[in-house]
Protein backbone atom coordinates (compact mmCIF):
# COMPACT_ATOMS: atom_id res chain seq x y z
CA UNK A 1 0.00 0.00 0.00
CA UNK A 2 1.67 3.10 -1.07
CA UNK A 3 1.95 6.15 1.02
CA UNK A 4 0.58 8.31 -1.77
CA UNK A 5 -2.71 6.50 -1.74
CA UNK A 6 -2.91 6.64 2.02
CA UNK A 7 -2.36 10.33 1.96
CA UNK A 8 -4.98 10.80 -0.68
CA UNK A 9 -7.46 8.82 1.31
CA UNK A 10 -6.68 10.78 4.41
CA UNK A 11 -7.17 13.98 2.54
CA UNK A 12 -10.45 12.74 1.18
CA UNK A 13 -11.59 11.72 4.62
CA UNK A 14 -10.66 15.04 6.13
CA UNK A 15 -12.23 16.99 3.35
CA UNK A 16 -15.46 15.08 3.61
CA UNK A 17 -15.51 15.36 7.35
CA UNK A 18 -15.09 19.11 7.17
CA UNK A 19 -18.07 19.42 4.88
CA UNK A 20 -20.25 17.78 7.45
CA UNK A 21 -18.77 19.74 10.30
CA UNK A 22 -19.40 23.00 8.50
CA UNK A 23 -22.98 22.02 7.86
CA UNK A 24 -22.56 22.17 4.12
CA UNK A 25 -23.71 18.59 3.84
CA UNK A 26 -25.99 16.69 6.14
CA UNK A 27 -26.94 13.10 6.79
CA UNK A 28 -29.00 12.84 3.64
CA UNK A 29 -25.79 12.97 1.67
CA UNK A 30 -24.65 9.94 3.60
CA UNK A 31 -27.87 8.23 2.58
CA UNK A 32 -27.01 8.83 -1.03
CA UNK A 33 -23.54 7.43 -0.54
CA UNK A 34 -25.04 4.34 0.98
CA UNK A 35 -27.10 3.84 -2.13
CA UNK A 36 -24.02 3.70 -4.27
CA UNK A 37 -22.57 0.32 -4.97
CA UNK A 38 -20.82 -1.61 -7.68
CA UNK A 39 -23.91 -1.80 -9.78
CA UNK A 40 -24.44 1.94 -9.41
CA UNK A 41 -20.97 3.34 -8.96
CA UNK A 42 -21.85 6.81 -10.15
CA UNK A 43 -25.11 7.28 -8.39
CA UNK A 44 -24.05 10.13 -6.17
CA UNK A 45 -22.35 12.04 -8.94
CA UNK A 46 -25.38 11.59 -11.15
CA UNK A 47 -27.87 12.79 -8.60
CA UNK A 48 -25.70 15.69 -7.60
CA UNK A 49 -25.23 16.69 -11.22
CA UNK A 50 -28.97 16.70 -11.65
CA UNK A 51 -29.20 18.87 -8.62
CA UNK A 52 -26.68 21.33 -10.02
CA UNK A 53 -28.48 21.67 -13.31
CA UNK A 54 -31.88 21.84 -11.71
CA UNK A 55 -30.77 24.45 -9.21
CA UNK A 56 -29.07 26.67 -11.70
CA UNK A 57 -32.26 26.83 -13.65
CA UNK A 58 -34.29 27.54 -10.55
CA UNK A 59 -31.92 30.28 -9.46
CA UNK A 60 -32.23 31.91 -12.84
CA UNK A 61 -35.98 31.65 -12.66
CA UNK A 62 -35.93 33.23 -9.24
CA UNK A 63 -33.80 36.13 -10.37
CA UNK A 64 -36.20 36.73 -13.17
CA UNK A 65 -39.26 36.38 -10.99
CA UNK A 66 -37.99 38.91 -8.51
CA UNK A 67 -37.10 41.38 -11.20
CA UNK A 68 -40.64 41.60 -12.44
CA UNK A 69 -42.68 44.72 -12.15
CA UNK A 70 -45.31 42.85 -10.21
CA UNK A 71 -43.69 40.00 -8.43
CA UNK A 72 -45.72 36.85 -8.49
CA UNK A 73 -44.97 35.50 -5.04
CA UNK A 74 -46.74 32.25 -5.58
CA UNK A 75 -44.43 31.58 -8.44
CA UNK A 76 -41.42 32.60 -6.43
CA UNK A 77 -42.52 30.40 -3.60
CA UNK A 78 -43.04 27.46 -5.91
CA UNK A 79 -39.52 27.78 -7.22
CA UNK A 80 -38.00 28.11 -3.79
CA UNK A 81 -40.03 25.15 -2.65
CA UNK A 82 -38.56 23.08 -5.44
CA UNK A 83 -35.08 24.19 -4.65
CA UNK A 84 -35.57 23.49 -1.01
CA UNK A 85 -36.82 20.04 -1.85
CA UNK A 86 -33.99 19.06 -4.10
CA UNK A 87 -31.30 20.49 -1.86
CA UNK A 88 -32.82 18.59 1.02
CA UNK A 89 -32.84 15.42 -1.02
CA UNK A 90 -29.14 15.52 -1.64
CA UNK A 91 -28.15 16.82 1.74
CA UNK A 92 -27.15 20.34 0.79
CA UNK A 93 -28.06 21.61 4.19
CA UNK A 94 -27.09 25.24 3.93
CA UNK A 95 -28.86 25.70 0.65
CA UNK A 96 -31.94 24.13 2.12
CA UNK A 97 -31.81 26.37 5.17
CA UNK A 98 -31.40 29.45 3.04
CA UNK A 99 -34.48 28.42 1.11
CA UNK A 100 -36.47 28.16 4.29
CA UNK A 101 -35.55 31.69 5.25
CA UNK A 102 -36.39 32.84 1.76
CA UNK A 103 -39.86 31.38 1.97
CA UNK A 104 -40.58 33.37 5.07
CA UNK A 105 -39.75 36.58 3.28
CA UNK A 106 -41.85 35.39 0.43
CA UNK A 107 -44.82 34.92 2.70
CA UNK A 108 -44.33 38.46 3.85
CA UNK A 109 -44.06 39.60 0.27
CA UNK A 110 -40.86 41.32 1.25
CA UNK A 111 -38.99 41.89 -1.98
CA UNK A 112 -35.74 43.28 -0.61
CA UNK A 113 -35.71 40.44 1.90
CA UNK A 114 -36.26 37.96 -0.90
CA UNK A 115 -33.51 39.45 -2.95
CA UNK A 116 -31.07 39.26 -0.09
CA UNK A 117 -32.07 35.68 0.45
CA UNK A 118 -31.63 34.88 -3.15
CA UNK A 119 -28.09 36.16 -2.98
CA UNK A 120 -27.55 34.03 0.07
CA UNK A 121 -28.91 30.96 -1.65
CA UNK A 122 -26.73 31.58 -4.66
CA UNK A 123 -23.69 31.84 -2.45
CA UNK A 124 -24.50 28.68 -0.61
CA UNK A 125 -25.21 26.91 -3.84
CA UNK A 126 -21.93 27.93 -5.38
CA UNK A 127 -20.17 26.87 -2.23
CA UNK A 128 -21.67 23.41 -2.11
CA UNK A 129 -21.15 23.01 -5.81
CA UNK A 130 -17.51 23.88 -5.57
CA UNK A 131 -16.99 21.70 -2.54
CA UNK A 132 -18.69 18.70 -4.07
CA UNK A 133 -16.77 19.08 -7.29
CA UNK A 134 -13.57 19.05 -5.30
CA UNK A 135 -14.80 16.08 -3.33
CA UNK A 136 -15.57 14.13 -6.47
CA UNK A 137 -12.12 14.93 -7.82
CA UNK A 138 -10.50 13.65 -4.67
CA UNK A 139 -12.58 10.52 -4.89
CA UNK A 140 -11.60 10.00 -8.48
CA UNK A 141 -7.97 10.31 -7.54
CA UNK A 142 -8.33 7.73 -4.85
CA UNK A 143 -10.11 5.33 -7.13
CA UNK A 144 -7.60 5.90 -9.91
CA UNK A 145 -4.82 5.08 -7.52
CA UNK A 146 -6.48 1.80 -6.70
CA UNK A 147 -8.20 2.80 -3.51
CA UNK A 148 -11.85 2.73 -2.66
CA UNK A 149 -14.14 5.43 -1.47
CA UNK A 150 -15.39 4.99 2.03
CA UNK A 151 -18.86 6.08 2.84
CA UNK A 152 -18.91 8.75 5.40
CA UNK A 153 -20.59 6.67 8.02
CA UNK A 154 -21.56 8.70 10.96
CA UNK A 155 -20.74 12.28 10.90
CA UNK A 156 -18.94 14.41 11.63
CA UNK A 157 -16.40 11.93 12.84
CA UNK A 158 -14.65 10.52 9.90
CA UNK A 159 -13.35 7.07 9.59
CA UNK A 160 -9.67 6.45 9.32
CA UNK A 161 -8.32 6.16 5.86
CA UNK A 162 -8.80 2.74 4.47
CA UNK A 163 -5.71 0.70 4.05
CA UNK B 1 -46.84 2.47 7.84
CA UNK B 2 -48.26 1.78 10.80
CA UNK B 3 -49.94 -1.10 10.83
CA UNK B 4 -48.04 -3.05 13.25
CA UNK B 5 -50.86 -3.11 15.66
CA UNK B 6 -52.24 -6.38 14.55
CA UNK B 7 -55.62 -5.59 15.89
CA UNK B 8 -56.02 -2.81 13.45
CA UNK B 9 -55.16 -4.86 10.45
CA UNK B 10 -57.82 -6.07 8.22
CA UNK B 11 -56.23 -9.15 6.89
CA UNK B 12 -57.44 -10.67 3.74
CA UNK B 13 -56.77 -14.21 2.93
CA UNK B 14 -54.22 -14.37 0.26
CA UNK B 15 -56.28 -16.64 -1.88
CA UNK B 16 -58.39 -13.73 -2.73
CA UNK B 17 -55.57 -12.87 -4.96
CA UNK B 18 -54.57 -15.04 -7.80
CA UNK B 19 -51.06 -13.89 -7.44
CA UNK B 20 -48.48 -16.22 -6.17
CA UNK B 21 -46.88 -15.36 -2.91
CA UNK B 22 -46.14 -11.71 -2.92
CA UNK B 23 -43.11 -12.18 -0.82
CA UNK B 24 -40.72 -12.61 -3.65
CA UNK B 25 -38.64 -9.54 -3.54
CA UNK B 26 -38.66 -9.08 -7.25
CA UNK B 27 -42.40 -9.07 -7.44
CA UNK B 28 -43.05 -5.78 -5.81
CA UNK B 29 -43.77 -3.19 -8.41
CA UNK B 30 -43.88 0.37 -7.23
CA UNK B 31 -45.17 3.34 -9.11
CA UNK B 32 -43.33 6.44 -7.97
CA UNK B 33 -44.77 9.86 -8.72
CA UNK B 34 -42.75 13.03 -8.25
CA UNK B 35 -42.34 16.15 -10.31
CA UNK B 36 -38.80 16.73 -9.07
CA UNK B 37 -36.19 15.10 -11.21
CA UNK B 38 -33.73 14.86 -8.35
CA UNK B 39 -36.27 13.28 -6.06
CA UNK B 40 -37.43 10.91 -8.72
CA UNK B 41 -33.94 9.66 -9.24
CA UNK B 42 -33.40 9.21 -5.54
CA UNK B 43 -36.66 7.42 -4.85
CA UNK B 44 -36.22 5.25 -7.88
CA UNK B 45 -32.85 4.20 -6.66
CA UNK B 46 -33.98 3.69 -3.10
CA UNK B 47 -36.67 1.38 -4.36
CA UNK B 48 -34.44 -0.51 -6.73
CA UNK B 49 -31.87 -1.09 -4.08
CA UNK B 50 -34.67 -2.45 -1.95
CA UNK B 51 -35.46 -5.00 -4.62
CA UNK B 52 -38.49 -3.33 -6.04
CA UNK B 53 -39.37 -2.87 -9.62
CA UNK B 54 -39.95 0.80 -10.21
CA UNK B 55 -41.86 2.87 -12.66
CA UNK B 56 -41.26 6.56 -12.07
CA UNK B 57 -43.48 9.24 -13.54
CA UNK B 58 -43.46 12.96 -13.15
CA UNK B 59 -47.10 13.77 -12.62
CA UNK B 60 -50.39 12.53 -11.27
CA UNK B 61 -51.85 12.54 -14.74
CA UNK B 62 -49.14 10.30 -16.03
CA UNK B 63 -49.60 8.07 -13.03
CA UNK B 64 -53.28 7.67 -13.83
CA UNK B 65 -52.46 6.99 -17.42
CA UNK B 66 -50.04 4.32 -16.40
CA UNK B 67 -52.61 2.80 -14.10
CA UNK B 68 -55.09 2.73 -16.89
CA UNK B 69 -57.52 4.95 -15.12
CA UNK B 70 -57.55 7.55 -17.80
CA UNK B 71 -58.93 5.23 -20.34
CA UNK B 72 -61.41 3.65 -18.01
CA UNK B 73 -59.85 0.30 -18.33
CA UNK B 74 -61.52 -2.51 -16.50
CA UNK B 75 -60.19 -3.77 -13.26
CA UNK B 76 -57.19 -5.95 -13.57
CA UNK B 77 -56.51 -4.74 -17.02
CA UNK B 78 -53.46 -2.65 -16.40
CA UNK B 79 -51.58 -3.63 -19.45
CA UNK B 80 -50.27 -6.50 -17.46
CA UNK B 81 -48.19 -4.44 -15.13
CA UNK B 82 -49.64 -4.89 -11.73
CA UNK B 83 -48.74 -2.12 -9.37
CA UNK B 84 -48.29 -3.15 -5.77
CA UNK B 85 -47.66 0.23 -4.26
CA UNK B 86 -47.94 3.83 -5.28
CA UNK B 87 -45.66 6.35 -3.70
CA UNK B 88 -46.33 9.93 -4.56
CA UNK B 89 -45.12 13.37 -3.71
CA UNK B 90 -47.73 15.60 -2.20
CA UNK B 91 -46.80 18.92 -3.76
CA UNK B 92 -46.95 18.70 -7.47
CA UNK B 93 -48.15 21.17 -10.04
CA UNK B 94 -51.34 20.18 -11.78
CA UNK B 95 -52.63 17.29 -9.76
CA UNK B 96 -51.34 17.10 -6.23
CA UNK B 97 -50.53 13.84 -4.55
CA UNK B 98 -53.63 14.23 -2.47
CA UNK B 99 -55.80 14.58 -5.54
CA UNK B 100 -54.12 11.57 -7.06
CA UNK B 101 -54.77 9.65 -3.89
CA UNK B 102 -58.43 10.54 -4.02
CA UNK B 103 -58.75 9.50 -7.61
CA UNK B 104 -57.15 6.18 -6.88
CA UNK B 105 -59.35 5.51 -3.90
CA UNK B 106 -62.42 6.47 -5.85
CA UNK B 107 -61.64 3.92 -8.49
CA UNK B 108 -62.95 0.45 -7.92
CA UNK B 109 -60.15 -0.89 -10.04
CA UNK B 110 -57.40 0.80 -8.14
CA UNK B 111 -58.51 1.51 -4.64
CA UNK B 112 -56.90 -1.55 -3.19
CA UNK B 113 -53.47 -0.41 -4.17
CA UNK B 114 -51.75 1.08 -1.17
CA UNK B 115 -50.73 4.68 -1.61
CA UNK B 116 -47.96 6.36 0.31
CA UNK B 117 -47.58 10.10 0.35
CA UNK B 118 -44.23 11.89 0.55
CA UNK B 119 -43.89 15.48 1.51
CA UNK B 120 -41.20 17.85 2.55
CA UNK B 121 -43.69 19.61 4.74
CA UNK B 122 -44.31 18.00 8.06
CA UNK B 123 -47.79 19.40 8.42
CA UNK B 124 -50.12 17.52 10.67
CA UNK B 125 -53.28 18.63 8.95
CA UNK B 126 -51.91 17.42 5.70
CA UNK B 127 -50.85 14.11 7.14
CA UNK B 128 -54.23 13.57 8.70
CA UNK B 129 -56.06 14.48 5.59
CA UNK B 130 -54.07 12.02 3.54
CA UNK B 131 -54.52 9.24 6.00
CA UNK B 132 -58.22 9.91 6.23
CA UNK B 133 -58.42 9.69 2.50
CA UNK B 134 -56.89 6.26 2.66
CA UNK B 135 -53.18 6.74 2.37
CA UNK B 136 -51.20 3.98 3.95
CA UNK B 137 -48.44 6.13 5.18
CA UNK B 138 -46.94 9.53 5.03
CA UNK B 139 -43.22 9.95 4.67
CA UNK B 140 -41.50 13.22 5.35
CA UNK B 141 -38.84 14.00 2.83
CA UNK B 142 -36.02 13.53 2.32
CA UNK B 143 -36.82 9.88 1.97
CA UNK B 144 -34.34 7.54 3.53
CA UNK B 145 -33.48 3.95 2.97
CA UNK B 146 -35.10 3.03 6.26
CA UNK B 147 -38.39 4.49 5.04
CA UNK B 148 -38.30 2.37 1.94
CA UNK B 149 -37.28 -0.71 3.87
CA UNK B 150 -40.27 -0.25 6.06
CA UNK B 151 -42.51 -0.02 3.05
CA UNK B 152 -40.97 -3.14 1.65
CA UNK B 153 -41.70 -5.01 4.82
CA UNK B 154 -45.26 -3.89 4.56
CA UNK B 155 -45.46 -5.04 0.99
CA UNK B 156 -43.95 -8.37 1.76
CA UNK B 157 -46.38 -8.95 4.50
CA UNK B 158 -49.53 -7.99 2.73
CA UNK B 159 -49.32 -7.10 -0.86
CA UNK B 160 -52.55 -5.59 -1.87
CA UNK B 161 -53.86 -5.45 1.60
CA UNK B 162 -54.82 -2.14 2.78
CA UNK B 163 -55.73 -0.87 6.11
CA UNK B 164 -57.64 2.27 6.32
CA UNK B 165 -57.43 4.70 9.02
CA UNK B 166 -60.87 4.18 10.28
CA UNK B 167 -61.42 7.79 10.77
CA UNK B 168 -59.99 7.81 14.21
CA UNK B 169 -57.37 10.10 13.02
CA UNK B 170 -54.74 7.57 13.85
CA UNK B 171 -51.59 8.53 12.24
CA UNK B 172 -50.66 5.13 11.00
CA UNK B 173 -47.15 6.00 10.85
CA UNK B 174 -44.91 4.09 12.91
CA UNK B 175 -41.43 4.95 13.53
CA UNK B 176 -38.81 2.43 12.81
CA UNK B 177 -40.15 -1.02 12.84
CA UNK B 178 -37.97 -1.86 15.76
CA UNK B 179 -39.52 0.73 17.96
CA UNK B 180 -43.15 0.92 18.71
CA UNK B 181 -44.98 -2.23 18.23
CA UNK B 182 -48.41 -0.90 18.58
CA UNK B 183 -49.85 1.24 15.94
CA UNK B 184 -49.46 4.72 17.10
CA UNK B 185 -53.11 5.16 17.29
CA UNK B 186 -53.24 7.89 19.78
CA UNK B 187 -56.61 9.42 19.40
CA UNK B 188 -55.19 12.49 20.92
CA UNK B 189 -53.83 13.29 17.56
CA UNK B 190 -57.22 14.16 16.32
CA UNK B 191 -58.57 15.60 19.45
CA UNK B 192 -58.51 19.21 20.23
CA UNK B 193 -56.39 18.69 23.23
CA UNK B 194 -52.88 19.68 22.90
CA UNK B 195 -50.55 17.07 21.71
CA UNK B 196 -47.12 17.54 22.96
CA UNK B 197 -44.50 16.96 20.44
CA UNK B 198 -43.04 13.98 22.12
CA UNK B 199 -46.25 12.08 22.23
CA UNK B 200 -47.14 12.77 18.70
CA UNK B 201 -46.34 9.80 16.60
CA UNK B 202 -46.61 11.81 13.53
CA UNK B 203 -43.00 12.46 13.23
CA UNK B 204 -43.21 10.18 10.39
CA UNK B 205 -40.71 7.54 10.10
CA UNK B 206 -37.62 9.51 10.27
CA UNK B 207 -35.24 10.73 12.79
CA UNK B 208 -35.04 14.44 13.23
CA UNK B 209 -33.00 16.13 10.65
CA UNK B 210 -29.74 17.65 11.67
CA UNK B 211 -31.26 21.05 11.51
CA UNK B 212 -34.47 20.63 13.35
CA UNK B 213 -34.78 24.17 14.48
CA UNK B 214 -34.89 25.38 10.98
CA UNK B 215 -37.57 23.11 9.79
CA UNK B 216 -39.66 24.24 12.68
CA UNK B 217 -40.33 27.47 10.99
CA UNK B 218 -41.88 25.79 8.06
CA UNK B 219 -45.29 24.88 9.27
CA UNK B 220 -45.88 28.19 10.84
CA UNK B 221 -45.89 30.09 7.65
CA UNK B 222 -49.48 30.85 7.11
CA UNK B 223 -50.84 30.10 3.75
CA UNK B 224 -54.37 29.52 2.87
CA UNK B 225 -55.15 26.91 0.42
CA UNK B 226 -53.46 23.73 -0.17
CA UNK B 227 -53.78 21.21 -2.82
CA UNK B 228 -54.06 23.85 -5.39
CA UNK B 229 -52.14 23.38 -8.51
CA UNK B 230 -49.09 25.47 -8.61
CA UNK B 231 -47.23 26.48 -5.54
CA UNK B 232 -47.80 24.24 -2.72
CA UNK B 233 -47.73 26.14 0.47
CA UNK B 234 -47.88 24.52 3.83
CA UNK B 235 -51.39 24.62 5.06
CA UNK B 236 -50.66 24.54 8.66
CA UNK B 237 -53.60 26.65 9.55
CA UNK B 238 -56.17 24.51 7.89
CA UNK B 239 -57.63 23.08 11.04
CA UNK B 240 -56.51 25.78 13.36
CA UNK B 241 -58.18 24.57 16.47
CA UNK B 242 -56.52 21.24 16.27
CA UNK B 243 -53.36 22.24 14.71
CA UNK B 244 -52.16 25.22 16.57
CA UNK B 245 -50.03 23.04 18.73
CA UNK B 246 -48.60 21.41 15.72
CA UNK B 247 -46.09 24.08 15.15
CA UNK B 248 -44.28 23.08 18.22
CA UNK B 249 -44.30 19.47 17.27
CA UNK B 250 -43.18 19.52 13.79
CA UNK B 251 -39.59 18.83 13.85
Amino acid sequence: MDVGLMQMQRRLAEYTSALFKEGILDSQYVQLQELQDESNPDFVVEVVSLFFTDSEKLLNDLSRDLAQQNVDFRRVDAHVHQLKGSSSSIGAERVKNACIVFRNFCQEKNIPGCQRCLQQIKQEFLLVKSKLETLFKLEQQVVAAGGSIPTSGSLPTMQQPIL
Amino acid sequence: MARNGVASWRRRSSDQFDDPSPCGSEDVHVLAVDDSLVDRKVIEHLLKISSCKVTAVDSGIRALQFLGLDEEKAAGDFNGLKVDLIITDYCMPGMTGYELLKKIKESSALREIPVVIMSSENVLARIDRCLEEGAEDFIVKPVKLSDVKRLRDFMTRDVGDRVRSDGEGTTHKRKLQESSDVSSSSPSVSSASSSSSSSLPTTPSRSPSPSPSVSLSEPSSPSPSTGSSGPCSPSSLESPTRRLKMTSCCD
